[in-house]
């Protein structure tokens, strides 16, 4: 099997294998917790530190494990991980981890962590392994993030809210209102809302996506030089 | 030399398209429209007229992006129906951008998203009132006193001012023409223990049936529809069996307690119940097709409705009862298809 690079796997992990666009792997915790930026953002980070810790720990033990026991032993170490994030959440960001609740826990059972594990980490050598679970994890919080802050704007007219919980007293005044009142869709902030972000953006992955192709596909004309070159890159 | 010429089949023909369906549509709610207004005044018709416009231009919007022909689809009527449908359904005091957004939801999502006319699993107009339902739960549930009631006529320039500014005249005062909906009155009451009885001869809200005027705007949506039914644009079926059902139901309940169920003629007669049965239910998109499939279909619409009024969440219940059933239509179709003659099962 050919190594792949760090830059292919961070552009996979970040784009054309994203978790929450691409593979659709993942979405109750995406779509239960992306009420608002920060919740995304939180939630976004935790799974990005887990999915890092569990590929390299995976990718240590990859040759020691048996084919027939792998699933079990990678559940066991996933669990220990996320134990472990669990508890430092709990102790350095008490009030984050009273919104998010069971979904850290339920990390362990998101299924882009198992998915990673057995897709990349068992294949790779653990440096690999660990850029896979960050890029990957990071494309995961973005999504995260995004999504939240649609539906938070759409929501409840307001964005960054409850940022102190995250990052401290002083971050609380960033949180932005757009209009008064606090009223806002409230089918954004319920569960049909966060489909319809998530269709919306994905919508936009592959329009981009498409677009992308057609300006590089497209035949060039000929006053275009900048066009032909790139006509002639994808062509050969 | 004779020559006998053979047409093909068919010989006879009916003369419909999908126009002149909906034409006939839009002209039996004509009745229902023009009682709307007597008992609700101009807000009925700037709801209708903003719901429409919005409709067409949308739907032009997308037919654009889509790369479809624009005409033929705008002019085939079935946005104009949907937005009427609509705008009948949102309260005449709405602000302007509730009847906007719906109409937007309906056409965009749940009819263009899904592949345009006759693509569409939902009906468009429910789904366009659920969003606004459950997205803006306090204007959608704020309707006019009506003005028999009230002795209050807003005229043109001050149904506009409420629509667009809720900016009301002077010398009223919001609360003194608005109410709850007597299904949502209903509903509360209930709620703090009282007895139907004593609710219903406890306020002025309430008539014979329904609410007052709202139960007569019901009987000029049942014009409509018999006319409709009369010349063969829907099936007898879906009413029939969506409103005996109904019936059935509500009078069970209220025989066994007719303390806390509701009479059967305020189930008939409230809400969106007759112009469901007539006008929602017998979208030709979204409803069963086969004759034992309508009555199956229609008979889960007044099940529904029953159920969702009386231990729901949501006052009323046609929305959330049509969606439901038209995600079952499919089915239901697969096993009531009728056996093709000559053929055995």
């Amino acid at each position: 099997m050919s190594v792949p690079s760090f830059g292919y796997i961070v552009k996979e992990g970040l784009w054309h294998n994203n978790t929450g666009l691409v593979q659709l792997l993942g979405l109750c915790p995406l779509l239960a917790v992306s009420t608002n930026v920060v919740n995304g953002l939180g939630l976004g980070l935790a799974t990005m530190l887990v999915l890092t810790a569990t590929n390299t720990a995976i990718s240590f033990i990859r040759n020691l494990t048996r084919p027939e026991l792998r699933i079990p032993v990678y559940v066991l170490v996933i669990a220990a991980l996320v134990t472990a994030v669990q508890l430092l959440i709990n102790a350095y960001f008490h009030d984050l981890y009273n919104v998010l609740g069971i979904f850290i826990p339920l990390i362990v059972t998101n299924c882009a962590v198992i998915g990673r594990a057995e897709a990349f980490a068992s294949k790779h050598d653990p440096l690999r392994a660990a850029t896979d679970g960050f890029a990957i994890g990071l494309g995961f919080a973005i999504v995260l993030a995004l999504l939240g802050a649609m539906r938070e704007i759409l929501g409840q007219g307001t964005l960054f809210s409850d940022a102190h919980l995250m990052f401290g007293e002083t971050w609380r005044s960033i949180e932005i209102q757009f209009w008064p009142g606090g009223d806002g869709m409230l089918l954004a902030i319920l569960p049909p809302g966060a489909f319809f972000a998530l269709g919306g953006l994905i919508a936009c992955k592959n329009l981009l996506d498409a677009h992308r192709k057609k300006r590089i596909i497209a035949p060039p004309s000929p006053n275009n030089a900048a066009k032909t070159a790139a006509y002639a890159k994808a062509v050969n | 030399m004779l020559r006998l010429k053979t047409p093909s089949s068919p010989h006879t023909h009916a003369m419909t398209s999908v126009s002149i369906t909906m034409l006939k549509v839009i002209v039996a709610l004509i009745p229902g429209i023009v009682a709307s207004t007597y008992y609700f005044g101009w807000g009925i018709l700037i709801n209708i007229f903003l719901a429409g416009a919005t409709a067409l231009i949308s739907e032009a919007a997308v037919l654009r992006l889509r790369h479809y022909a624009i005409a033929p689809a705008l002019l085939d009527g079935s946005a104009l129906v949907t937005a009427l449908l609509l705008a009948l359904a949102v309260p005449p005091i709405a602000p302007w951008w509730i009847s906007v957004l719906g109409s937007l939801f309906a056409i965009v999502i749940s009819k263009q998203l899904y592949g345009g006319l006759g693509y569409n699993p939902f009906n468009p107009a429910m789904a366009g009132y659920a969003f606004l339902l459950i997205s803006f739960p306090q204007p959608m549930t704020a309707w006019l006193l009506p003005e028999t009631l009230s002795g209050v006529h807003l005229n043109f320039m001050e149904a506009l001012h409420v629509t667009f500014f809720q900016a009301w005249p002077t010398e009223l005062r919001v609360d003194a023409v608005s109410m709850a909906t007597p299904l949502d009155l209903l509903k509360t009451q209930l709620g703090v223990h009282k007895t139907i009885s004593e609710i219903r001869f406890g306020t002025s809200i309430i008539g014979d049936f329904g609410g007052k005027g709202i139960e007569w705007i019901g009987n000029w949506y049942l014009l409509g529809g018999l006319w409709l039914l009369y010349m063969r644009v829907i099936a007898w079926q879906i009413p029939l069996a969506m409103l005996a059902t109904l019936f059935a139901l509500a009078t069970l309940f209220s025989l066994y307690d007719p303390d806390v169920y509701s009479w059967p003629m305020f189930h008939i007669f409230s809400g969106g119940t007759i112009l469901c049965a007539f006008f929602i239910a017998t979208d030709p998109v979204t409803a069963a097709t086969t004759p034992k499939g309508r009555l199956i279909y229609g008979a889960g619409i007044g099940a529904l409705i029953f159920i969702i009024r009386t231990w729901g969440g949501y006052p009323d219940a046609v929305a959330f009862a049509v969606l439901l059933m038209n995600i079952a239509a499919p089915t239901i179709d697969y096993y009531t298809q009728p056996r093709v003659y000559g053929h055995g099962k």
